[in-house]
Protein backbone atom coordinates (compact mmCIF):
# COMPACT_ATOMS: atom_id res chain seq x y z
CA UNK A 1 0.00 0.00 0.00
CA UNK A 2 3.18 2.61 0.81
CA UNK A 3 4.55 1.43 -2.45
CA UNK A 4 1.86 1.82 -4.26
CA UNK A 5 0.92 5.61 -3.38
CA UNK A 6 4.81 6.10 -2.84
CA UNK A 7 4.62 5.21 -6.96
CA UNK A 8 1.22 7.85 -7.72
CA UNK A 9 3.63 10.67 -6.00
CA UNK A 10 6.80 9.90 -8.21
CA UNK A 11 4.14 9.04 -11.28
CA UNK A 12 2.81 12.91 -10.77
CA UNK A 13 5.85 14.70 -9.82
CA UNK A 14 8.54 13.07 -11.84
CA UNK A 15 7.54 14.84 -15.30
CA UNK A 16 7.25 18.04 -13.74
CA UNK A 17 10.54 17.98 -11.86
CA UNK A 18 12.10 16.91 -15.41
CA UNK A 19 10.73 19.92 -17.19
CA UNK A 20 12.18 21.88 -14.23
CA UNK A 21 15.49 19.79 -13.92
CA UNK A 22 16.09 20.90 -18.07
CA UNK A 23 15.38 24.42 -17.44
CA UNK A 24 18.41 24.53 -15.90
CA UNK A 25 20.26 22.85 -18.67
CA UNK A 26 23.65 24.44 -19.53
CA UNK A 27 22.92 22.60 -23.04
CA UNK A 28 20.75 23.86 -25.66
CA UNK A 29 20.27 19.79 -26.43
CA UNK A 30 17.08 19.04 -24.59
CA UNK A 31 17.59 15.60 -23.17
CA UNK A 32 21.11 15.72 -22.14
CA UNK A 33 21.87 17.49 -19.17
CA UNK A 34 25.21 18.80 -18.91
CA UNK A 35 25.64 21.31 -16.60
CA UNK A 36 23.63 23.89 -14.28
CA UNK A 37 22.82 26.87 -15.81
CA UNK A 38 20.00 29.55 -15.34
CA UNK A 39 21.04 31.38 -18.99
CA UNK A 40 17.56 29.90 -20.16
CA UNK A 41 15.76 31.91 -17.59
CA UNK A 42 17.79 35.31 -18.76
CA UNK A 43 16.96 34.08 -22.45
CA UNK A 44 12.84 33.68 -21.72
CA UNK A 45 12.96 37.16 -19.73
CA UNK A 46 14.48 38.56 -22.33
CA UNK A 47 12.10 37.78 -25.16
CA UNK A 48 9.33 40.54 -25.85
CA UNK A 49 7.28 38.23 -27.59
CA UNK A 50 6.96 36.19 -24.84
CA UNK A 51 6.74 39.15 -22.26
CA UNK A 52 4.26 40.09 -24.68
CA UNK A 53 2.12 37.25 -24.06
CA UNK A 54 3.05 37.19 -20.38
CA UNK A 55 1.78 40.60 -19.81
CA UNK A 56 -1.82 39.77 -22.32
CA UNK A 57 -2.33 37.08 -20.09
CA UNK A 58 -1.91 38.72 -17.16
CA UNK A 59 -4.69 41.58 -18.16
CA UNK A 60 -7.13 39.11 -19.03
CA UNK A 61 -6.63 36.28 -16.19
CA UNK A 62 -6.85 39.59 -13.48
CA UNK A 63 -9.70 41.29 -15.40
CA UNK A 64 -11.42 38.34 -15.97
CA UNK A 65 -10.97 37.24 -12.11
CA UNK A 66 -12.01 40.56 -10.47
CA UNK A 67 -14.90 40.84 -12.29
CA UNK A 68 -15.90 36.90 -12.00
CA UNK A 69 -15.87 37.81 -8.02
CA UNK A 70 -17.71 40.41 -7.82
CA UNK A 71 -20.27 39.19 -10.32
CA UNK A 72 -20.31 35.65 -8.81
CA UNK A 73 -20.30 37.08 -5.19
CA UNK A 74 -23.70 38.80 -5.89
CA UNK A 75 -25.44 36.05 -7.94
CA UNK A 76 -24.53 33.61 -4.83
CA UNK A 77 -25.87 35.98 -2.48
CA UNK A 78 -28.87 36.77 -4.75
CA UNK A 79 -29.51 32.92 -5.15
CA UNK A 80 -29.93 33.09 -1.28
CA UNK A 81 -32.90 34.94 -1.96
CA UNK A 82 -34.66 33.84 -4.97
CA UNK A 83 -37.83 31.19 -5.26
CA UNK A 84 -37.11 27.80 -5.91
CA UNK A 85 -37.91 27.86 -9.40
CA UNK A 86 -35.66 31.08 -9.97
CA UNK A 87 -32.71 29.25 -8.08
CA UNK A 88 -32.97 26.20 -10.26
CA UNK A 89 -33.23 27.78 -13.48
CA UNK A 90 -29.69 29.62 -12.56
CA UNK A 91 -28.49 26.53 -11.02
CA UNK A 92 -28.91 24.92 -14.27
CA UNK A 93 -27.14 27.99 -16.11
CA UNK A 94 -24.16 28.30 -13.81
CA UNK A 95 -23.68 24.21 -14.06
CA UNK A 96 -23.68 24.78 -17.80
CA UNK A 97 -21.20 27.01 -17.86
CA UNK A 98 -18.80 24.50 -16.07
CA UNK A 99 -20.03 21.33 -17.87
CA UNK A 100 -20.15 22.93 -21.26
CA UNK A 101 -16.91 22.29 -22.85
CA UNK A 102 -14.02 24.66 -23.22
CA UNK A 103 -13.82 24.00 -27.05
CA UNK A 104 -17.12 24.42 -27.41
CA UNK A 105 -17.19 27.72 -25.17
CA UNK A 106 -14.78 28.97 -27.25
CA UNK A 107 -16.36 28.39 -30.37
CA UNK A 108 -19.82 29.72 -29.41
CA UNK A 109 -18.25 32.77 -28.63
CA UNK A 110 -16.14 33.55 -31.77
CA UNK A 111 -19.45 32.23 -33.69
CA UNK A 112 -21.96 34.81 -32.06
CA UNK A 113 -19.26 37.75 -31.39
CA UNK A 114 -18.65 37.30 -35.44
CA UNK A 115 -22.24 37.92 -36.11
CA UNK A 116 -22.22 40.88 -33.39
CA UNK A 117 -18.99 42.19 -35.33
CA UNK A 118 -20.80 41.85 -39.05
CA UNK A 119 -23.54 43.70 -37.91
CA UNK A 120 -22.30 46.55 -35.38
CA UNK A 121 -19.16 47.37 -37.92
CA UNK A 122 -20.75 48.68 -40.66
CA UNK A 123 -23.28 50.56 -38.07
CA UNK A 124 -20.31 52.12 -36.71
CA UNK A 125 -18.64 53.26 -39.73
CA UNK A 126 -21.83 54.89 -41.00
CA UNK A 127 -22.83 56.90 -38.04
CA UNK A 128 -18.92 57.68 -36.88
CA UNK A 129 -18.40 61.52 -37.20
CA UNK A 130 -14.58 61.39 -37.60
CA UNK A 131 -12.57 59.40 -40.56
CA UNK A 132 -11.53 56.36 -38.88
CA UNK A 133 -14.46 54.49 -37.39
CA UNK A 134 -12.90 51.99 -34.58
CA UNK A 135 -13.21 48.47 -35.65
CA UNK A 136 -14.97 46.21 -32.74
CA UNK A 137 -13.40 42.76 -33.08
CA UNK A 138 -11.44 40.44 -30.97
CA UNK A 139 -9.20 40.89 -28.53
CA UNK A 140 -9.23 41.50 -24.49
CA UNK A 141 -12.84 41.75 -24.14
CA UNK A 142 -13.66 38.48 -25.68
CA UNK A 143 -11.25 36.45 -24.58
CA UNK A 144 -11.96 38.18 -20.54
CA UNK A 145 -15.82 37.73 -21.46
CA UNK A 146 -15.67 33.84 -22.22
CA UNK A 147 -12.89 33.14 -19.23
CA UNK A 148 -15.10 35.16 -16.98
CA UNK A 149 -18.40 32.91 -18.15
CA UNK A 150 -16.99 29.90 -15.93
CA UNK A 151 -15.25 31.64 -13.20
CA UNK A 152 -17.70 33.53 -12.47
CA UNK A 153 -19.72 30.17 -12.37
CA UNK A 154 -17.17 29.01 -10.39
CA UNK A 155 -17.38 31.93 -7.87
CA UNK A 156 -20.53 31.54 -7.38
CA UNK A 157 -20.78 27.66 -7.09
CA UNK A 158 -17.96 28.05 -3.96
CA UNK A 159 -19.19 31.50 -2.72
CA UNK A 160 -22.91 29.57 -2.55
CA UNK A 161 -21.23 26.86 -0.50
CA UNK A 162 -19.69 28.77 1.92
CA UNK A 163 -23.36 31.18 2.70
CA UNK A 164 -25.45 27.63 2.76
CA UNK A 165 -22.73 26.88 5.90
CA UNK A 166 -23.10 30.01 7.57
CA UNK A 167 -24.95 30.27 10.61
CA UNK A 168 -28.48 31.57 10.33
CA UNK A 169 -28.89 32.63 14.20
CA UNK A 170 -26.30 35.12 14.12
CA UNK A 171 -27.51 36.74 10.68
CA UNK A 172 -31.10 36.93 12.78
CA UNK A 173 -29.67 38.27 16.21
CA UNK A 174 -28.18 41.16 13.66
CA UNK A 175 -31.46 42.18 12.58
CA UNK A 176 -33.10 41.48 16.02
CA UNK A 177 -30.82 44.12 17.66
CA UNK A 178 -31.75 46.38 14.52
CA UNK A 179 -28.74 46.07 12.70
CA UNK A 180 -29.84 47.29 9.00
CA UNK A 181 -29.45 44.46 6.50
CA UNK A 182 -26.70 46.13 4.81
CA UNK A 183 -24.67 46.70 8.53
CA UNK A 184 -25.25 43.38 8.99
CA UNK A 185 -23.98 42.19 5.09
CA UNK A 186 -20.97 44.20 6.47
CA UNK A 187 -20.21 43.21 9.68
CA UNK A 188 -21.15 39.99 9.57
CA UNK A 189 -21.74 37.91 6.19
CA UNK A 190 -18.89 39.39 4.14
CA UNK A 191 -16.52 38.85 6.88
CA UNK A 192 -17.30 35.01 6.54
CA UNK A 193 -17.82 34.69 2.98
CA UNK A 194 -14.28 36.74 1.97
CA UNK A 195 -12.25 33.88 2.27
CA UNK A 196 -14.43 32.05 -0.16
CA UNK A 197 -14.65 34.78 -2.49
CA UNK A 198 -10.50 35.53 -2.23
CA UNK A 199 -10.40 31.38 -2.62
CA UNK A 200 -12.52 31.80 -5.42
CA UNK A 201 -10.94 34.64 -7.61
CA UNK A 202 -7.20 32.56 -7.28
CA UNK A 203 -8.98 29.68 -8.85
CA UNK A 204 -10.59 32.24 -12.02
CA UNK A 205 -7.25 33.36 -12.24
CA UNK A 206 -5.71 30.18 -12.52
CA UNK A 207 -8.20 28.68 -14.67
CA UNK A 208 -7.50 32.28 -17.19
CA UNK A 209 -3.71 31.86 -16.87
CA UNK A 210 -3.32 28.25 -17.76
CA UNK A 211 -6.48 28.00 -20.31
CA UNK A 212 -5.21 27.51 -23.80
CA UNK A 213 -8.59 26.14 -25.82
CA UNK A 214 -10.69 28.94 -25.33
CA UNK A 215 -7.92 32.21 -26.12
CA UNK A 216 -7.15 29.77 -28.89
CA UNK A 217 -10.68 30.79 -30.44
CA UNK A 218 -11.33 34.03 -29.56
CA UNK A 219 -8.07 36.13 -28.28
CA UNK A 220 -7.49 36.93 -32.35
CA UNK A 221 -4.18 38.94 -32.63
CA UNK A 222 -3.43 38.69 -28.60
CA UNK A 223 -1.58 35.82 -27.87
CA UNK A 224 -1.48 34.74 -24.26
CA UNK A 225 0.88 32.92 -22.59
CA UNK A 226 -0.19 28.77 -23.11
CA UNK A 227 -1.20 30.32 -26.84
CA UNK A 228 2.67 31.40 -26.85
CA UNK A 229 3.89 28.38 -24.94
CA UNK A 230 1.90 25.87 -27.37
CA UNK A 231 3.24 27.43 -30.14
CA UNK A 232 6.68 27.13 -29.16
CA UNK A 233 6.44 23.33 -28.38
CA UNK A 234 5.21 22.62 -31.77
CA UNK A 235 8.54 24.46 -33.52
CA UNK A 236 10.28 21.86 -30.90
CA UNK A 237 11.37 21.69 -26.87
CA UNK A 238 13.68 23.59 -25.94
CA UNK A 239 15.56 25.24 -22.65
CA UNK A 240 13.71 28.44 -23.04
CA UNK A 241 10.69 26.82 -23.03
CA UNK A 242 11.24 24.70 -20.28
CA UNK A 243 12.63 27.97 -18.33
CA UNK A 244 8.97 29.15 -19.07
CA UNK A 245 6.98 26.04 -18.50
CA UNK A 246 8.79 26.67 -14.39
CA UNK A 247 8.03 29.53 -14.17
CA UNK A 248 3.97 28.97 -15.19
CA UNK A 249 4.02 26.29 -12.91
CA UNK A 250 5.83 28.25 -9.79
CA UNK A 251 2.80 31.27 -10.32
CA UNK A 252 0.24 28.86 -10.63
CA UNK A 253 1.63 26.58 -7.94
CA UNK A 254 1.75 29.89 -5.58
CA UNK A 255 -2.18 30.82 -6.50
CA UNK A 256 -3.46 27.30 -5.70
CA UNK A 257 -1.06 27.08 -2.30
CA UNK A 258 -3.08 30.47 -1.06
CA UNK A 259 -6.46 29.53 -3.24
CA UNK A 260 -6.74 26.62 -0.53
CA UNK A 261 -5.19 27.80 2.15
CA UNK A 262 -7.76 30.52 2.05
CA UNK A 263 -10.84 27.85 1.90
CA UNK A 264 -9.35 25.99 4.54
CA UNK A 265 -9.17 29.16 6.86
CA UNK A 266 -12.12 29.56 9.33
CA UNK A 267 -13.67 25.78 8.95
CA UNK A 268 -12.78 25.08 12.61
CA UNK A 269 -14.56 28.41 13.83
CA UNK A 270 -17.55 27.22 11.12
CA UNK A 271 -18.38 23.91 12.89
CA UNK A 272 -18.07 25.97 16.44
CA UNK A 273 -20.90 28.25 15.61
CA UNK A 274 -23.26 25.10 14.28
CA UNK B 1 -42.96 53.96 -0.54
CA UNK B 2 -41.80 50.21 -1.76
CA UNK B 3 -43.02 47.93 0.53
CA UNK B 4 -40.38 45.51 2.11
CA UNK B 5 -40.91 42.68 0.01
CA UNK B 6 -40.79 44.60 -3.29
CA UNK B 7 -37.81 46.38 -2.15
CA UNK B 8 -36.11 42.73 -1.22
CA UNK B 9 -36.84 41.97 -4.93
CA UNK B 10 -35.10 44.47 -6.50
CA UNK B 11 -32.36 44.04 -4.48
CA UNK B 12 -32.26 40.56 -5.45
CA UNK B 13 -32.71 41.48 -8.91
CA UNK B 14 -29.64 44.18 -8.93
CA UNK B 15 -27.63 41.51 -8.04
CA UNK B 16 -28.28 38.85 -10.08
CA UNK B 17 -28.45 41.76 -13.09
CA UNK B 18 -25.01 41.33 -14.31
CA UNK B 19 -24.81 37.77 -13.71
CA UNK B 20 -28.03 37.07 -15.54
CA UNK B 21 -26.91 39.49 -18.40
CA UNK B 22 -22.96 37.55 -18.61
CA UNK B 23 -25.01 34.02 -19.05
CA UNK B 24 -27.49 35.21 -21.49
CA UNK B 25 -25.14 37.07 -23.56
CA UNK B 26 -21.77 34.70 -23.40
CA UNK B 27 -23.87 31.27 -22.88
CA UNK B 28 -27.51 31.39 -23.93
CA UNK B 29 -27.25 33.69 -27.09
CA UNK B 30 -23.62 31.84 -28.32
CA UNK B 31 -25.24 28.24 -27.99
CA UNK B 32 -28.62 29.72 -30.19
CA UNK B 33 -26.01 31.25 -32.72
CA UNK B 34 -24.09 28.06 -32.89
CA UNK B 35 -26.97 26.31 -33.54
CA UNK B 36 -28.42 28.44 -35.74
CA UNK B 37 -24.88 28.04 -37.68
CA UNK B 38 -25.03 24.40 -37.77
CA UNK B 39 -28.06 24.76 -40.23
CA UNK B 40 -26.72 27.32 -42.25
CA UNK B 41 -24.23 26.94 -45.45
CA UNK B 42 -20.35 27.55 -45.94
CA UNK B 43 -19.34 30.79 -47.28
CA UNK B 44 -17.81 30.58 -50.66
CA UNK B 45 -14.31 31.62 -49.00
CA UNK B 46 -15.11 29.58 -45.87
CA UNK B 47 -16.73 30.92 -42.71
CA UNK B 48 -20.63 31.03 -42.62
CA UNK B 49 -23.75 31.97 -45.34
CA UNK B 50 -27.31 32.51 -44.26
CA UNK B 51 -29.65 29.44 -45.44
CA UNK B 52 -31.25 26.41 -43.74
CA UNK B 53 -29.78 22.59 -44.59
CA UNK B 54 -29.50 19.34 -42.88
CA UNK B 55 -26.53 18.02 -44.99
CA UNK B 56 -23.72 19.04 -42.02
CA UNK B 57 -25.50 16.60 -39.58
CA UNK B 58 -26.35 14.24 -42.44
CA UNK B 59 -22.75 14.46 -43.13
CA UNK B 60 -21.36 13.71 -39.39
CA UNK B 61 -19.94 10.43 -40.52
CA UNK B 62 -17.40 11.73 -41.94
CA UNK B 63 -15.63 12.67 -39.06
CA UNK B 64 -16.43 9.44 -37.62
CA UNK B 65 -13.03 8.52 -36.13
CA UNK B 66 -13.26 11.16 -33.96
CA UNK B 67 -16.58 10.29 -32.39
CA UNK B 68 -14.98 6.66 -32.44
CA UNK B 69 -12.11 8.10 -30.46
CA UNK B 70 -13.72 10.53 -28.35
CA UNK B 71 -16.44 7.78 -27.22
CA UNK B 72 -13.74 4.74 -26.32
CA UNK B 73 -10.93 6.85 -25.15
CA UNK B 74 -12.41 9.00 -22.83
CA UNK B 75 -14.82 6.14 -20.76
CA UNK B 76 -11.45 3.97 -21.37
CA UNK B 77 -9.32 6.61 -19.79
CA UNK B 78 -12.07 7.91 -16.92
CA UNK B 79 -11.75 3.85 -15.99
CA UNK B 80 -7.70 3.41 -15.57
CA UNK B 81 -7.92 6.73 -14.01
CA UNK B 82 -10.67 4.90 -11.59
CA UNK B 83 -8.45 1.66 -11.00
CA UNK B 84 -5.20 3.94 -9.76
CA UNK B 85 -7.23 6.67 -8.10
CA UNK B 86 -9.43 4.00 -5.60
CA UNK B 87 -6.36 2.37 -3.92
CA UNK B 88 -4.84 5.51 -3.79
CA UNK B 89 -7.71 7.73 -2.41
CA UNK B 90 -8.14 4.50 0.50
CA UNK B 91 -5.00 4.86 1.75
CA UNK B 92 -4.96 8.46 1.92
CA UNK B 93 -8.48 8.59 3.70
CA UNK B 94 -7.96 5.29 5.89
CA UNK B 95 -4.56 4.43 6.04
CA UNK B 96 -2.44 7.17 6.21
CA UNK B 97 -1.12 8.87 9.46
CA UNK B 98 -4.03 11.40 10.10
CA UNK B 99 -1.36 13.89 10.95
CA UNK B 100 0.22 14.39 7.66
CA UNK B 101 -3.45 13.75 5.87
CA UNK B 102 -3.30 17.61 4.77
CA UNK B 103 -0.23 17.36 3.48
CA UNK B 104 -0.21 14.48 1.23
CA UNK B 105 -4.05 15.51 -0.04
CA UNK B 106 -2.48 18.59 -1.29
CA UNK B 107 0.12 16.83 -3.21
CA UNK B 108 -2.60 15.15 -4.94
CA UNK B 109 -4.07 18.10 -5.94
CA UNK B 110 -1.74 20.80 -6.70
CA UNK B 111 -0.58 18.65 -9.66
CA UNK B 112 -4.20 19.18 -11.11
CA UNK B 113 -4.56 22.98 -10.79
CA UNK B 114 -1.49 23.54 -12.42
CA UNK B 115 -1.22 23.60 -16.47
CA UNK B 116 -2.56 21.15 -18.03
CA UNK B 117 -0.22 22.55 -21.11
CA UNK B 118 2.83 21.91 -19.21
CA UNK B 119 2.36 18.42 -17.55
CA UNK B 120 1.47 17.07 -20.91
CA UNK B 121 4.53 18.58 -22.85
CA UNK B 122 6.58 16.73 -20.26
CA UNK B 123 5.18 13.57 -21.54
CA UNK B 124 6.34 14.67 -25.10
CA UNK B 125 9.80 14.80 -23.71
CA UNK B 126 9.62 11.26 -21.99
CA UNK B 127 7.64 9.23 -24.26
CA UNK B 128 9.53 11.25 -27.51
CA UNK B 129 12.23 9.49 -29.29
CA UNK B 130 15.07 10.77 -27.23
CA UNK B 131 13.40 9.67 -24.02
CA UNK B 132 12.58 6.00 -23.01
CA UNK B 133 13.00 4.76 -26.58
CA UNK B 134 16.29 5.96 -26.58
CA UNK B 135 16.84 4.31 -23.18
CA UNK B 136 15.39 1.28 -24.81
CA UNK B 137 17.32 1.24 -27.67
CA UNK B 138 20.49 1.51 -25.58
CA UNK B 139 19.68 -1.70 -23.88
CA UNK B 140 18.95 -3.45 -27.59
CA UNK B 141 14.95 -3.02 -28.04
CA UNK B 142 15.17 -0.90 -31.03
CA UNK B 143 12.80 1.63 -33.24
CA UNK B 144 9.80 1.55 -30.14
CA UNK B 145 7.43 4.14 -30.86
CA UNK B 146 5.58 5.50 -27.89
CA UNK B 147 4.75 9.42 -29.08
CA UNK B 148 1.28 9.48 -31.34
CA UNK B 149 -0.17 6.36 -30.41
CA UNK B 150 -3.07 5.53 -28.68
CA UNK B 151 -1.45 4.60 -25.50
CA UNK B 152 0.00 7.98 -25.09
CA UNK B 153 -2.88 9.28 -25.39
CA UNK B 154 -4.32 7.43 -22.66
CA UNK B 155 -1.26 8.09 -20.07
CA UNK B 156 -1.65 11.67 -20.78
CA UNK B 157 -5.23 11.66 -19.67
CA UNK B 158 -4.37 9.10 -16.56
CA UNK B 159 -2.01 11.73 -15.60
CA UNK B 160 -3.57 14.95 -16.74
CA UNK B 161 -7.16 13.25 -14.65
CA UNK B 162 -5.42 11.60 -11.65
CA UNK B 163 -5.89 13.92 -8.99
CA UNK B 164 -9.54 14.87 -10.13
CA UNK B 165 -10.30 11.46 -9.84
CA UNK B 166 -8.93 10.73 -6.48
CA UNK B 167 -10.84 13.78 -5.11
CA UNK B 168 -14.03 12.71 -4.82
CA UNK B 169 -13.07 9.65 -3.78
CA UNK B 170 -11.14 10.38 -0.94
CA UNK B 171 -14.03 12.84 0.43
CA UNK B 172 -16.36 10.27 0.60
CA UNK B 173 -13.87 7.57 2.18
CA UNK B 174 -12.79 10.02 4.43
CA UNK B 175 -16.81 11.01 5.56
CA UNK B 176 -17.25 7.13 6.26
CA UNK B 177 -18.30 6.36 9.56
CA UNK B 178 -15.55 4.36 11.32
CA UNK B 179 -18.50 2.71 14.22
CA UNK B 180 -19.37 0.87 10.88
CA UNK B 181 -16.36 -0.68 9.99
CA UNK B 182 -15.81 -1.57 13.46
CA UNK B 183 -19.59 -3.29 13.96
CA UNK B 184 -18.35 -4.94 11.13
CA UNK B 185 -15.37 -6.31 12.41
CA UNK B 186 -17.08 -7.10 15.61
CA UNK B 187 -19.59 -9.19 14.09
CA UNK B 188 -16.86 -11.47 12.62
CA UNK B 189 -16.56 -10.04 9.21
CA UNK B 190 -12.76 -10.77 7.96
CA UNK B 191 -11.21 -6.98 6.39
CA UNK B 192 -11.79 -8.11 2.85
CA UNK B 193 -15.44 -8.68 3.50
CA UNK B 194 -16.38 -5.61 5.52
CA UNK B 195 -14.19 -3.66 2.39
CA UNK B 196 -16.53 -5.13 0.15
CA UNK B 197 -19.97 -4.83 1.94
CA UNK B 198 -19.38 -1.82 3.72
CA UNK B 199 -16.53 0.31 2.45
CA UNK B 200 -16.92 0.10 -1.29
CA UNK B 201 -20.91 0.49 -1.45
CA UNK B 202 -20.77 3.51 0.62
CA UNK B 203 -17.59 5.27 -1.60
CA UNK B 204 -19.83 4.38 -4.95
CA UNK B 205 -21.10 7.98 -4.82
CA UNK B 206 -17.53 9.77 -4.76
CA UNK B 207 -16.54 7.06 -7.43
CA UNK B 208 -19.87 8.04 -9.71
CA UNK B 209 -18.93 11.73 -9.31
CA UNK B 210 -15.31 10.83 -9.99
CA UNK B 211 -16.38 8.80 -12.81
CA UNK B 212 -18.68 11.54 -14.17
CA UNK B 213 -16.13 14.53 -14.04
CA UNK B 214 -13.53 13.12 -15.33
CA UNK B 215 -15.63 11.52 -18.46
CA UNK B 216 -17.41 14.75 -18.73
CA UNK B 217 -14.13 16.84 -19.15
CA UNK B 218 -12.77 13.94 -21.66
CA UNK B 219 -15.03 14.46 -23.90
CA UNK B 220 -14.07 17.88 -24.79
CA UNK B 221 -10.43 17.28 -24.34
CA UNK B 222 -8.20 19.39 -26.91
CA UNK B 223 -4.34 19.41 -25.57
CA UNK B 224 -3.97 15.86 -25.01
CA UNK B 225 -4.33 14.43 -27.89
CA UNK B 226 -3.01 16.51 -30.04
CA UNK B 227 0.09 16.61 -28.47
CA UNK B 228 0.54 12.94 -27.52
CA UNK B 229 -1.73 11.47 -29.98
CA UNK B 230 0.60 13.84 -33.05
CA UNK B 231 -2.17 13.77 -35.58
CA UNK B 232 -3.32 10.51 -35.78
CA UNK B 233 -5.76 10.26 -32.58
CA UNK B 234 -8.56 13.20 -32.93
CA UNK B 235 -10.88 13.72 -30.65
CA UNK B 236 -13.94 15.49 -31.41
CA UNK B 237 -11.95 18.87 -29.23
CA UNK B 238 -9.13 17.79 -32.21
CA UNK B 239 -12.08 17.98 -35.19
CA UNK B 240 -13.26 21.39 -33.96
CA UNK B 241 -10.38 23.12 -33.83
CA UNK B 242 -9.36 21.66 -37.82
CA UNK B 243 -12.67 22.76 -38.84
CA UNK B 244 -13.06 26.38 -37.41
CA UNK B 245 -9.39 27.60 -37.59
CA UNK B 246 -7.91 25.65 -40.75
CA UNK B 247 -10.58 24.47 -43.10
CA UNK B 248 -12.86 27.62 -41.64
CA UNK B 249 -16.09 25.46 -42.53
CA UNK B 250 -18.43 26.88 -39.68
CA UNK B 251 -21.74 25.63 -39.88
CA UNK B 252 -20.23 21.37 -40.18
CA UNK B 253 -18.01 22.75 -37.07
CA UNK B 254 -20.82 23.92 -35.43
CA UNK B 255 -22.86 21.00 -36.04
CA UNK B 256 -20.15 18.67 -34.07
CA UNK B 257 -20.04 21.09 -31.19
CA UNK B 258 -23.67 20.62 -31.10
CA UNK B 259 -23.50 16.88 -31.02
CA UNK B 260 -20.48 17.32 -28.50
CA UNK B 261 -22.65 18.96 -26.23
CA UNK B 262 -25.27 16.61 -26.74
CA UNK B 263 -22.94 13.86 -25.81
CA UNK B 264 -22.00 15.55 -22.88
CA UNK B 265 -25.77 16.16 -22.16
CA UNK B 266 -26.44 12.53 -22.30
CA UNK B 267 -23.49 11.20 -20.05
CA UNK B 268 -24.38 13.85 -17.31
CA UNK B 269 -28.44 12.54 -17.06
CA UNK B 270 -27.05 8.86 -17.01
CA UNK B 271 -24.51 9.51 -14.34
CA UNK B 272 -27.32 11.63 -12.30
CA UNK B 273 -29.81 9.14 -12.49
CA UNK B 274 -26.87 6.17 -11.78
CA UNK B 275 -25.88 8.76 -8.75
CA UNK B 276 -30.07 8.25 -7.63
CA UNK B 277 -29.81 5.25 -7.51
CA UNK B 278 -26.43 4.55 -5.65
CA UNK B 279 -27.04 7.07 -3.14
CA UNK B 280 -30.77 8.24 -3.22
CA UNK B 281 -29.53 11.86 -4.23
CA UNK B 282 -29.80 13.00 -7.84
CA UNK B 283 -26.40 15.84 -6.97
CA UNK B 284 -23.51 15.04 -8.46
CA UNK B 285 -21.10 17.87 -7.18
CA UNK B 286 -19.07 18.74 -9.86
CA UNK B 287 -17.12 21.66 -7.90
Amino acid sequence: MRAFITSVYLFLYAPIALVVLFSFNAGRNASEFIGFSTQWYGKALGNSFLMNALWNSLVIGLTSALLAALFGTMAALAMERMSPRMRAIFDGLFSAAIVVPGVVIGIATLVALVEVFNFVNPVLTAIWPGEAAPKLGLGYGSVIAAHGLFSMALVTMIVKARIASLGRDIVEASSDLYATPFTTFRSIVLPQILPSIVAGFLLAFTFSFDDFIIAFFVAGSKTTLPMYVFASIRRGITPEINAVASMVLAASLLMIVGARSLMRERKPASSETE
Amino acid sequence: MASLDTRKKLVTAALIAPAALWLFFFLVLPFIAMVGFSFGERGAAGGYQPGFTLEHYANLGARSMAYVNTLTLAPIGSLLCLLIAYPAAYYLAVKSNPNHRLLLVSLVIIPFWTSLLVRTYAWMYILGSRGIPNLLDMIGIENVRMLNTPGAVLLGIVYGYLPLMIMPIYVSLEKLDRRLLEASADLGARPISTFFSVTLPLSLPGVMTGVALVTILLLGEYLIPQLLGGGKVFFLGNALVDLFLQSRNWPFGSAIAVTLVLIVVIVLMIAMRIAWRVSGTRQVDLV
